[in-house]
């Protein structure tokens, strides 16, 4: 395309492309997100692309492989619009029916359907009357189901780079921030702190150049809400970016992605080539004066890096080790000059914000954290995927009504947010409005939006012990509070899980997590300890059950349980003995199978393949 | 897959594609890393060389982030994702029947360099979970028996 030297020159591009576009053709949106990926999209692509052309329908039907929709559990999901009919779980075998039924005469395809797991009968036909889908406020994300990532065309026609134009046609940088600090935009990394407080800073900040930078180092085990922004829809985040530079006065920037997300790297190095092509990044952006250009850098995989300062080292090309922060970043960052460092899906709410005005953002959310939060919702939960909600929803509406609820009709334990970092909710607090206050009131926090539900089978204890060995590893190692007190207790806690704790190892655990919370460095320390310390407020007796009893009440903990076969309910099929390495089982034709407890190593194998259940875990 | 020994034309292309400055070692060290599997003490060397950086802060960086690695890696390379999601789902269990059926510890290689097993903290697909990354392809949904079929198939197709 040419490129755009005036903000009429833009609007009149968009005219051209929205009078191009018929909204009532069929277009066929194919989620190629990375959880749809795993699940055989790229062949569904590829399916369609030939039955379209085989089918001469390749003029007549648009077709675009989109960033992620949401709804991984279902993958590969199929949206066709303009009705917006939803398959799920489509495989590259069901295209030609597809195509032939559903594109060419409309006809629906029944077994495609969505159907509650509760109603089997009950089938929904369009994507917005999905439950998952239902009940959330798509502000940021829902524009990922309409776009192909890799079309600038697709996201200017859906009105993308109006908040640009708009900034820097009739807004001054001190109205641009004092809007973004109207509408209460808290950074959606993890801290909660106000963007625009932190802009300000750092445009009054001397010292120049100025960097902005883009943390999409999502390094929260359990969360990819960034990289599906980013594989799904770079402009959005661009665009915020390139009107933060403008409000801060920077020429400069940085995207610093995970080397973990190969799919989000290229969308967004195609976007960057795109955007200065057109003109709306690089030098004299849409015809005017001002000029930024990013970068992309890739991070070598370690967690601590999407701590400020150890982001901005490993930028430099050094170790990314965290420094003390009473030297601030918006003053003293990137090259030792001012930096301005939002995540992800900071920047992505920024062009709402400009375009409709603080005014109209405050009307979703809560108070005290306006707008809307992507979560991704994972662990024991029947509908896993990224879900976007208006800040100040319940948890239990997150977890019910979007998610379905527990499988198996197993009981809910409790639910995990705020990544390593955050703690444990138990179900009392089911009813707790999510946002960043009211998450720091019950012991967690928001971090990058995380959200993991656990069931009756997961074990508080050994949940903590894996957060604090994932923090040991990943620790600096710079100062010693975390280095050390986290490798203590990594080790308490192992013990505690191997049967060999003590009495008084939870009074040393919790001496310790204060140590680690007020001694260390950075964040990464200073959080540390949340996981331990909100399992053993609202979990203690599972510590304790560990401890005294030496019992694991979850039936996870290996040194604490045994396997055992229910002798009613063994029909000598045979199967667990033939898989079990050690050797364990014992039994023969149609006699009731036993496993021999001295022998058996707890792989878990013969508990998995047995088909009547009758291996269970004490 | 890439030569097994250290050439310096291979390093100063790698070093040119990254405009030659030491902000970009991460960058640099990366593509050596795709390039040979793993980071050649002799190319390291080199690289110090090249960049006028001094070899410690080389060997900081190569060793601080997970991405590298300063030994050999197999042919095949298993990575089973430790993230919070494939945890709860029992990660754990996966990981031990990896390392048991290639009887290798998380982190090890075989001596012939056929195989190795990594772990990763979270991939981002946690729909998929519990999930293994076997040479670059997702299996989703790994079970003991699956992964078993699977080192199974690996070990007859190298002999």
């Amino acid at each position: 395309m040419e490129r755009l030297t005036s903000f009429a020159a833009l609007e009149e591009y968009r005219g051209q492309l929205v009078a191009g576009r018929d909204p009532q053709r069929v277009m066929v949106a194919v989620c190629a997100g990375t959880g749809c990926i795993g699940c055989g999209a790229n062949q569904v692509v590829a399916a369609f692309k030939k039955e379209l052309a085989e089918q001469g329908l390749a003029d007549k039907v648009e077709f675009r492989a989109t960033g992620c929709h949401g709804f991984c559990e279902r993958g590969t999901l199929v949206v066709i619009h303009p009705q917006r009919v939803f398959y799920q779980v489509v495989s590259a075998k069901d295209v030609p029916e597809i195509v032939e039924k559903t594109v060419k005469t409309g006809e629906v395809i029944d077994r495609l359907l969505y159907a509650d797991k509760t109603d089997k009968d009950q089938k929904v036909l369009h994507e917005h009357d999905v439950p998952f889908y239902k009940h959330q406020r798509r502000l940021i994300f829902g524009n990922n189901g309409a776009i192909d990532p890799t079309s600038l065309d697709d996201y200017i026609a859906l009105g993308g780079y109006a908040a640009l134009a708009k900034a820097l046609a009739t807004m001054q940088s001190d109205q641009i921030i004092a809007e973004v600090k109207r509408a209460g935009l808290r950074g959606r990394g993890g801290g909660g702190f106000p963007a625009g407080v932190k802009w300000e800073s750092c445009r009054n900040a001397k010292g120049s150049p100025k960097y902005v930078v883009c943390n999409a180092d999502e390094g929260d085990p359990g969360a990819y809400m960034d990289r599906s922004l980013l594989e799904g829809n770079p402009h959005s985040v661009l665009e915020g970016m390139v009107i933060g530079a403008y409000a801060i006065g920077s020429n400069d920037g940085y995207i610093y992605v995970r080397n973990e997300y190969p799919l989000a790297v290229q969308n967004a190095t195609i976007a960057i080539d795109q955007a200065r092509a057109a003109g709306l990044l690089g030098k004299n952006i849409l015809g005017t004066d001002f000029s930024y250009d990013i970068k992309i850098s890739r991070g070598g995989g370690a967690f601590v890096c999407g701590e400020s300062t150890a982001l901005m080292a490993s930028l430099e090309g050094q170790a990314g080790e965290p420094r003390a922060k009473y030297v601030h970043t918006v003053e003293h960052g990137l090259y030792n000059r001012p930096t301005n460092l939002n995540n992800v899906e900071t920047w992505a709410n920024v062009p709402y914000i400009v375009l409709h005005g603080a005014d109209e953002y405050r009307k979703i959310g809560t108070e005290g954290s306006p707008g809307t939060k992507i979560f991704s919702l994972v662990g024991k939960v029947n509908n896993t995927g990224l879900i976007e909600v208006p800040m100040g929803i319940t948890l239990r509406d997150i977890i019910y009504n979007i998610g379905g609820g527990i499988p198996k009709e197993k009981k809910f334990k409790a639910v995990q947010t705020g990544g390593p970092s955050g703690g444990c909710i138990p179900a009392e607090h089911l009813d707790l409005p999510v946002d960043f206050d009211k998450l720091y009131d019950v012991g967690s926090m928001m971090g990058s939006g995380g959200m993991i539900v656990m069931d009756e089978n997961t074990c508080m204890v050994e949940l903590a012990r894996y957060f604090t060995a994932f923090l040991s590893d990943e620790s600096c190692g710079k100062c010693l509070p975390c280095r050390e007190g986290l490798t203590q207790m990594r080790g308490i806690l192992q013990d505690i899980c191997d049967g060999k704790g003590q009495d008084g190892d939870l009074d040393l655990i919790e001496t310790l997590a204060g140590t680690i919370r007020e001694c260390s460095l950075c964040a990464l320390g200073q959080t540390a300890p949340n996981p331990v310390e909100s399992t053993l407020r609202f979990f203690r007796s599972e510590y304790e059950a560990h401890i005294h009893h030496k019992r694991c009440p979850a039936g996870v903990c290996p040194p604490l349980i045994t396997y055992k076969v229910l002798p009613d309910r063994c029909t000598a099929c045979g199967a667990c003995k033939r898989v079990c390495p050690a050797a364990a089982v014992e039994g023969q034709k149609k006699v009731v199978h036993r496993i021999l407890v001295e022998k058996c190593i707890k792989c878990g194998q013969c508990y998995e393949i047995c088909p009547a259940d009758a291996i269970i875990k004490e | 897959m890439g030569a097994e020994t250290f050439a310096p034309e291979t390093v100063d292309a790698i070093v040119r594609k990254n405009g030659g400055t030491s902000a970009n070692l991460i960058l640099m060290l990366q593509d050596i890393q795709t390039e040979y599997r793993y980071l050649p003490h002799d190319a390291l060397l080199y690289l110090s060389d090249k960049l006028n950086v001094p070899v410690a802060r080389v060997y900081h960086v190569a060793t601080f982030y997970k991405a590298f690695s300063l030994k050999p890696k197999g042919r095949h390379e298993f990575h089973v994702c430790m993230g919070t999601a494939c945890h709860v789902r029992g990660s754990k269990l996966i990981l031990d029947q990896i390392a048991r059926e290639l009887d290798l510890p998380p982190g090890g290689t075989s001596k012939d360099l056929k195989f190795s097993l990594d772990t990763v903290n979270c991939l981002g697909s946690c729909a998929l979970g519990p999930l293994v990354v076997v040479d670059h392809e997702y299996v989703g949904h790994a079970s003991l028996q699956k992964m078993k079929r699977i080192v199974a198939n690996l070990k007859k197709k190298e002999d």
